[in-house]
Formats: C-alpha cells, structure tokens, sequence
C-alpha cells in the first residue's frame, strides 16, 4: 500500500492552473523526489498535501484513506519559507515546536540534546533566533520538522541555503530517517542530491505531471544505448559506421576513453568484440543519463 | 498538555518577560502612587518639623490674625529688624517675617526671611492671611463693617440627592464621579486598542515570519488565534492587577516609612488652598472627595472595569486578529483598522454628552451596543446604573464578543495561509461565505 497516494490534483488560481490532474504514488519507507522548474506546482503540491492550500479536484491518500485535518497534525513538514519566532531562544522555541506536535516537555528536550549534539550546534540553546544566520535557522528548523518522529516527512526545498558540508549531514540524516522506517517527499533543484537520495521521483512542469517512477526504472528509459569504453593502443578506434557511432574521445590520466553509441540491430557484446580486436581495453561501462539531462530534456520538450 | 494552554502560555510568558512589560509594570503604579505621594510628600519634607516665625509687624495691622497652626507657631518680636534677624533665624525662630509701614496708607509689602526655603503652605498661610486682613481694613476704610460682609456672603452648598427605585436616599458628588467616569471610560479605550494591537502584531509577524504554516501543521487556526486572544487577555489582566496591587502598595510602605499620618490629607487641603490662592477648597470638601471614592464602592468599580475590558478587548482582538490573518503587509491593515476603531472613538468622543446626562437616551444606548459598551457603561457605572441594565449590557457584550470571534475565525483561518493576495472587503466577503 502507498503511504501517500494523490489523484488527479488539480489547483486554479483566479489567472492560472497551478495544477492539472496530478496523480502520484509514494511508496512507504521511501524517498520520493519532487522535481520541477521554478513555478511548476511543487510548493503547491506540497501545501494541498498539507491542507495548506485547498484543492479543487482530485483527492489525497494517506495509507489508503482520504487524508484528514487531524493526520496532518502528525506530518512533519518543513515548509519552503522557513520561520520561526525571531525574538524567542532556539531551545525554548524547540521544546514549543516539539510540545505543539503532542512530544511531552521531558521528550522534548531529551530527543533535542540528542539531536542538538548531532548537529554540534548545542551552544545556540539560548540564542535568540535573530542572532542566528539563515543557514544555523534552518538547522533548527530541520530538527523540529523531524523531532517527533513522524511517519510521513515533507520538506519543501531542504537544501537551499546550505553549504556543501552541511548538505551532506543532511543527506545523511534523511537516508537514516529512511532507514528507521519513515517516507519522505521533498522537492528540490538540487539534481545531485536526488540521484543520491531518491528512489521514486515526479517531475512536473507547467503544473502538469511529466514524469514519475522508480528512478532506475526511469533512467533507463531514458538510456541511448551509449557506452564508455577506456582503453590502451590505437588513438582511433576503427568501426563500422552502420552500427556505432563514436561520439566523442578524449583522453584522461594517461588512457584514452570514447563513448560510442550502438545503432539498431546490434548489442553491446558485438561493439566489445569489435574493440578487443584493436586496443586493450580498460573500462567498459553503459552510459546512463543523469537526472538532470533528463530533467533538462524533459522540461525543454514539455515546454516547447 | 491541551495545545490551546500552551500557545496561551507562550503568548502570557513570551510578553511578561519583555523587557517594556516589566517597565511598564513598575513604572505604572509608580507614576500613579507619585501623583497621589508627591505634592503631599513635597509639603511633607519642606514642613517636617514645626515652624516658629517671629513677625516683626511695624504696622500693628496683621499679628492678632496670625492664628497658629499645627505646624506654624506665631510669636510677636518688636526690636529692629536687623536684631530680629540675628535671634529669630539664628536662636529662638525659624523664619522673620517683617512688615514695614509705608508710605501709603495700606501696607502691601513684606518680607520673610529664612535660612532655608520656607515651605509653600507657610507663605500661601501668610499671604491668604494678610490679603483678608487688607480687604478688611479697605472694607472699614469705605465705612463697611466687614462682619456685614462677612453675615451677607451667602455659601451655598448644593448637595444633590438621587432617590433611587427604593426610596433610599444617596449624597451623589457629580464633579468628582465626573472625573471617575472620564478616566474610567479613557482607561478601557486605553488597554482595548493597548491590547488589540498586540494581537495585531503578534498576528501579523507569525504570518510574515511564515511560522504559521509550521504552527498550523500543528494546531488548527482558531485554537492558534484564541490561544493568542487569550494569552494577551492574562497579559492585560496581569498588568491592570499588577497596577492596582503595587499602586496600593506603594501608597501603604510609603504611608509607613515616611509617616504621612491622615493629616497630610490636611495638609493637601492647605496646599490646595494655597494654589488656588483666594478660591479656597475647604479641608471639609476634599474629605468629601475621599468620602466618595469611598461610597463608590471600589471593589465593584474593579470588577466591572475587569467584566467590560475582558468583554471589549474580546470582542475588538478577534476583529484585530482578523484583520492581521488577511493582510500581507502593516500599511494594508490600515484600511480595515479604521472601521473597526471607528466606534470605540466615537464612544470616546460621546464621552462628555454621556458624563453630563447618564441616563439619556443615548448614553443608555450607546452601553447596550456592544462596540460602545465597554467605554459608555464604564462611565455611566459611577453615577449608578440599573441592575437590568447592567445584565442586559453584559450579555449583549458576550453575544457580541462571540458574534466577532465567530466571525473571525472565518477570515482568520483562510486570511493567515494566503499571500500575496491584494485583500479588499469583496474578498473577506468571499472568505466568510467558505464553508
């Protein structure tokens, strides 16, 4: 069963369609991938899912049923504006955030020393908000979404605004929250921490759908049949123009590498046997497309 | 723990910390206890011990009416006046008050030395002194006897009675239940529009700061803006308590480190006379003044100030928090705060018409109404008002503050997830027909 499951979405504002009949599948225990230009829908997506925005077709499923003001209380959703009371401490704020999702004071700030220590940020307890940057808010406001161990995650673009390394911890500790048995939406621009993360993906333009699915599944559908070969020997592989097509060669550390694409009516096993004959070959590896050339394609198509 | 008990208790906590509540909170009841202390601490200290004034009368005219008081004693000298001045300052006296003969036929001229500055009720008590006895001598002067003047003026004290429904009878003091009224009206205006801009603001910065959508993934919308209707309610509450506790307060340590004994009532009396120089208020009448602050029964005059600003701040903080859900920006919030103010204004403005006659038509309506009752029925309350009439405010009150709330609700919980939106009166029309 989906933990989360919409059916034909469909959201109109007074002068555009924000979204029209989105239906996606998030499967329990996953990571699931919102993609999209900016204005697409996702942030409006992500607030129908939240009873945020109102819908004015289509239906949300949670665990099979339609979804419920009181299910939303136990959401945790990291919205894409971040906010927070900028007069009040980061500790004293936690426990607040924390107690209002139903966490006893005692919980609180028990999983918050925990979590506080993780993020090596223990000594802001009693800053104010204001006192801190954009990035150390954010921080806070990533352990307040998580803090109550929620079984349904949402976070609207968590990695803007972070550094690299701070990219990473948080890479980490949404694979962990995974791990423990939580399902994960977010939405991003950040390509690369979707092909490290996900493991379904949606991606919407123009408040349409244009794509969803298991992320190799959908990799390889978008796969054109090019390889990499890495080889010693010949500078120029010679081959039968009928059948591949050498699209690029360059050379890298000493070795010499072409990607080749196979052309109908052949396989990569033939372009192997072909290669063997003339060079030493040192790597040989199917070239998949990454998310973000197919994202870009896609976008670029749907656009047109 | 109820999620309401903790946004009240963030929203109570959160403020009564603030640096500008305790301010508020100390300096309240210290400006007010000052304005009670202070002009009889300044006679006080400048009269803390009896004076002796030697008066040097060279016109014979003034010593017989110097009476002495409690704290002034007269005795008469008769050397030079450069004699007087070494023993009366610096042996038996305190004070030298000389008055040479002059040229002209009435003396208008004196003087008073001292080592230190005479306090004000000695030279009101001498001037008042020597102006009757001038008036009197100018008076024989003309042939008049000044005890006929005194036996023809007429001193009315006209004291009005109200014969209430059960035929007791009752002193009412309108100037003084006057002043009670105005500032019992101005006071609630005061803490309604204090108190409902904080709802406003606390709104509008949790809609700008977007830690709303956090906060109603949480909670839903109305316990987020009761919880914060509320909350601000116990602040007020708070303060007015805090007010009224430390004000007393203040008055009773400061009654018991200085000593300022019942008499300095008197002395006020005195100091007042001396201000007022000639119009004299007779210690008589401001007795009376403290007589009705007394009949006026305080403790019902509190617990209707509490009723009818719990009442109004109700009613007007749901509309305020209403108005802060629908609005993006501060400046847009001025095109519904106006409407809304509107009647608490006018009630304000009304309030002079309402003072003079407090069972006119008007006045009873305007402390039916429940966007007028707060402040109109606070300043009818001290001229006395029916019992009937007080009920059938009060309920009036509540339908209207759960009318407004019910109405707020409704924007609020559309208004507070919507930006960007140029709000007009079309859409909160629009919001409130939503199911």
């Amino acid at each position: 069963m989906q933990a989360l499951q919409t059916i034909e979405v469909t959201k109109r504002f007074s002068n555009h369609t924000a979204l029209n009949k989105v239906s996606v599948e998030v499967d329990e225990q996953s990571i699931f991938g919102l993609l999209g230009p900016n204005g697409a829908g996702k942030t409006t997506l992500i607030r129908i899912i939240n009873m945020i925005t109102s819908m004015d077709h289509g239906q949300v499923l949670l665990k099979g049923k339609p979804i419920k003001p009181d299910d939303i209380r136990q959401i945790g959703y990291l919205p894409e504006e971040r906010g927070l009371y900028k007069k009040m401490k980061v500790g004293e704020q936690a426990v607040y955030l924390a107690q209002l999702k139903g966490m006893s004071r005692s919980d609180a700030l028990k999983n918050l020393k925990i979590w506080f220590d993780k993020f090596e940020i223990g000594s802001w307890w009693n800053k104010k908000v204001e006192e801190l940057s954009k990035g150390m808010a954010q921080k806070v406001q990533f352990i307040v979404t998580i803090l109550h161990q929620p079984q349904l995650l949402i976070f609207d673009e968590p990695f803007s605004g972070f550094d690299p390394i701070n990219v990473n911890i948080l890479k980490d500790e949404i694979l962990n929250l995974r791990n423990e048995g939580a399902t994960i939406i977010f939405s991003t621009h950040n390509m690369a921490s979707v092909e490290e993360l996900c493991d379904h993906i949606a991606l919407i333009n123009n408040s349409k759908l244009i794509l969803t699915g298991e992320i190799h599944e959908i990799k390889n559908r978008f796969k054109s049949n090019i390889f990499e070969v890495g080889y010693h020997g010949l500078k120029d592989l010679l081959l039968d123009e009928d059948q591949f097509q050498v699209i690029e060669s360059f050379q890298k550390n000493g070795e010499l590498f072409s990607k080749i694409r196979i052309l109908q009516n052949t396989t990569s096993n033939e372009l192997l046997k072909h290669i063997l004959q003339q060079v030493e070959v040192v790597s040989f590896q199917e070239v998949l497309p990454s998310i973000n050339d197919i994202f870009i394609q896609q976008v670029n198509d749907t656009s047109r | 723990m109820n999620k309401i008990l903790l946004i009240i208790q963030r929203e109570y906590l959160t403020r009564v910390k603030k640096k500008s509540f305790i301010i508020m909170t100390i300096l309240g009841p210290l400006l007010i206890a000052a304005m009670i202390i202070l002009p009889a601490m300044l006679s006080e200290l400048s009269e803390s011990s009896e004076k002796k004034i030697a008066v040097l009368d060279e016109t014979g005219l003034f010593f017989e009416r110097f009476n002495d008081q409690e704290k002034i004693k007269f005795y008469h000298v008769y050397e030079g006046l450069n004699t007087e001045k070494e023993t009366a300052l610096y042996g038996e006296g305190d004070l030298l008050l000389y008055i040479p003969i002059t040229q002209l036929s009435l003396p208008v001229n004196a003087q008073l030395f001292s080592t230190k500055q005479p306090g004000l009720n000695v030279t009101s008590y001498v001037k008042s002194v020597m102006k009757k006895v001038i008036e009197d001598e100018k008076l024989k002067a003309q042939g008049i006897d000044p005890e006929i003047i005194k036996s023809a003026k007429a001193d009315i004290n006209l004291s009005t009675i109200r014969v209430e429904d059960d035929g007791a009878e009752k002193e009412s003091y309108t100037e003084v239940e006057v002043g009670i009224a105005i500032f019992a009206g101005i006071m609630i205006y005061f803490f309604i529009f204090m108190f409902g801009a904080q709802v406003l603001k606390g709104v509008m910065e949790e809609k700008q700061n977007r830690i709303v959508e956090v906060i109603i993934s949480s909670v839903k919308p109305f316990q987020l803006m009761m919880g914060k209707i509320v909350g601000i309610a116990l602040v007020g509450l708070t303060q007015f308590l805090l007010w009224i506790f430390l004000t007393g307060f203040i008055l009773i340590v400061f009654q018991g480190i200085v000593g300022i004994e019942p008499s300095s009532m008197d002395m006020l009396g005195q100091q007042g006379q001396a201000v007022g120089a000639g119009q004299s208020i007779d210690p008589e009448q401001l007795n009376m003044v403290f007589d009705i602050i007394g009949s006026l029964n305080l403790g019902a005059m509190v617990l209707s100030f509490i009723f009818y600003f719990l009442g109004g701040y109700l009613l007007y903080a749901s509309l305020f928090a209403a108005i802060g859900g629908a609005v993006d920006q501060d400046a847009d919030s001025q095109q519904f705060m106006l409407p809304v103010s509107i009647p608490l204004i006018f009630a304000v403005m009304m309030s002079g018409v309402i003072v003079n006659q407090p069972d006119s038509s008007l006045a009873i309506w305007l402390s039916m109404i429940p966007f007028t009752s707060p402040i109109t029925m606070m300043m009818r309350i001290p001229f006395g008002v029916p019992v009937e009439q007080i009920i059938a405010s009060g309920v009036l009150l509540i339908l209207g503050f759960i009318f407004t709330t019910w109405l707020a609700g409704k924007i609020y919980r559309t208004g507070i997830l919507m930006y960007g939106q140029k709000v007009n009166y079309a859409v909160i029309w629009k919001w409130l027909r939503q199911r």
